[in-house]
């Protein structure tokens, strides 16, 4: 009797196991994962937003922490994060950048004007092809990248105090610790 | 009166066409017929990396036109079609592929099928053997009754 049931209990158990997994990662679902991570960040040469005539380039980032914030004046979620962007800025811990994505120059202008500017630069990306190349599907999206030039971490959405605290500040933890 | 049934059916089909006309949310031509067919294959087989379960190709989102406009250049400046796979699955990963790759962290997405039949066709087989040694066994001749 035992042997008759054993392999239906097993199979019945190894399938609540794999739904449960499923069930699990369920709110993860439209969080794609970047292969960027560990990997060299893609270099761009993009108009500033200050002064369009002016090239802004991934090259001047090397050698210090920087946070690349990908946004546009038409995305809700980035004004919800703004004032997290701002307290960022003023903790001085990271180079804050930003990669104004499918925007209009004149309604980001007005947008930072209104809320407060917190990036040291903005890089302009009307095409949207720097985007492609960081692997970005919807605003915002933050890459935390190493004075080597190296992703080492993705926020997909909006940038929350809870983020910054527990998968940003550790990291910069080490280096932090080496600068001071 | 008795068209309003026929009046009924065209006006539906009417409706039904012209909503096809909407959908099409790619009006892209390629110069030559074999690029088009290239370019349309890569559009259904590539995912929407924003509204993720439409083909890139039906995909009205912004992103989905800036990476059409990339597969559309990457083709006509004679690019293959795994160049452009390779170009997207560096950036979104495998995400963006509707046919999974063959490698080995994909592997049971490949092998689940060929297991489960092989394991469902060893039970089939099981079941059917002792159901046909019941049957043999209650064909046995009944043990001698002495009547002969």
């Amino acid at each position: 009797m035992i042997n008759r049931f054993l392999i239906p209990v097993v199979a019945f158990v190894l399938l609540v196991v794999v739904l449960a997994i499923g069930i699990k990662h369920s709110p993860e679902k439209g969080i794609i994962a970047s292969p960027l991570i560990g990997k060299p960040a893609p270099q761009f040469s993009l108009p500033s937003l200050a002064d369009p005539a002016h090239a802004v380039s991934s090259a001047a980032l090397r050698g210090r922490w920087y946070l690349l914030n990908v946004w546009g004046s038409w995305c809700g979620t980035c004004r919800d994060e703004h004032q997290m962007l701002l307290e960022v800025r003023r903790s001085g811990r990271v180079r804050l950048i930003g990669l104004d994505w499918r925007d209009d120059d004149g309604q980001a202008r007005g947008y930072l004007q209104q809320l407060g500017d917190p990036y040291e630069f903005v890089a302009v990306d009307h095409d949207g092809r720097t985007a492609i190349d960081w692997g970005v599907y919807a605003a915002p999206e933050s890459f935390l990248v190493s004075p080597a030039g190296i992703v080492v971490y993705k926020c997909m959405g909006e940038l929350t105090p809870d983020i910054w605290q527990k998968q940003i500040l550790p990291r910069l933890g080490q280096a932090q610790a080496a600068g001071s | 009166m008795r068209h309003a049934p026929a009046i009924c059916l065209a006006a539906a089909g009417l409706a039904l066409a012209s909503a096809g006309t909407v959908r099409a949310v790619d009006t892209t031509q390629m110069p030559t017929p074999e690029l088009q067919a290239r370019y349309e294959g890569l559009t259904h087989e590539l995912r929407c990396v924003q509204c993720q379960d439409e083909a890139l190709a039906d995909s009205p989102a912004g992103v989905a036109a800036d990476l059409r406009r990339e597969v559309r250049e990457m083709l006509l400046a004679g690019k293959s079609d795994d160049d452009v796979r390779s170009f997207m699955l560096a950036r979104y990963g495998d995400f963006v592929l509707f046919r999974p790759r063959f490698v080995l962290k994909n592997v049971w997405l490949w092998a689940a099928p060929e297991v489960l039949l092989v394991v469902g066709a060893l039970v089939a087989w099981r079941v059917v053997r002792k159901r046909a040694r019941l049957v043999s066994a209650d064909t046995e001749p009944l043990p001698d009754d002495g009547s002969n």
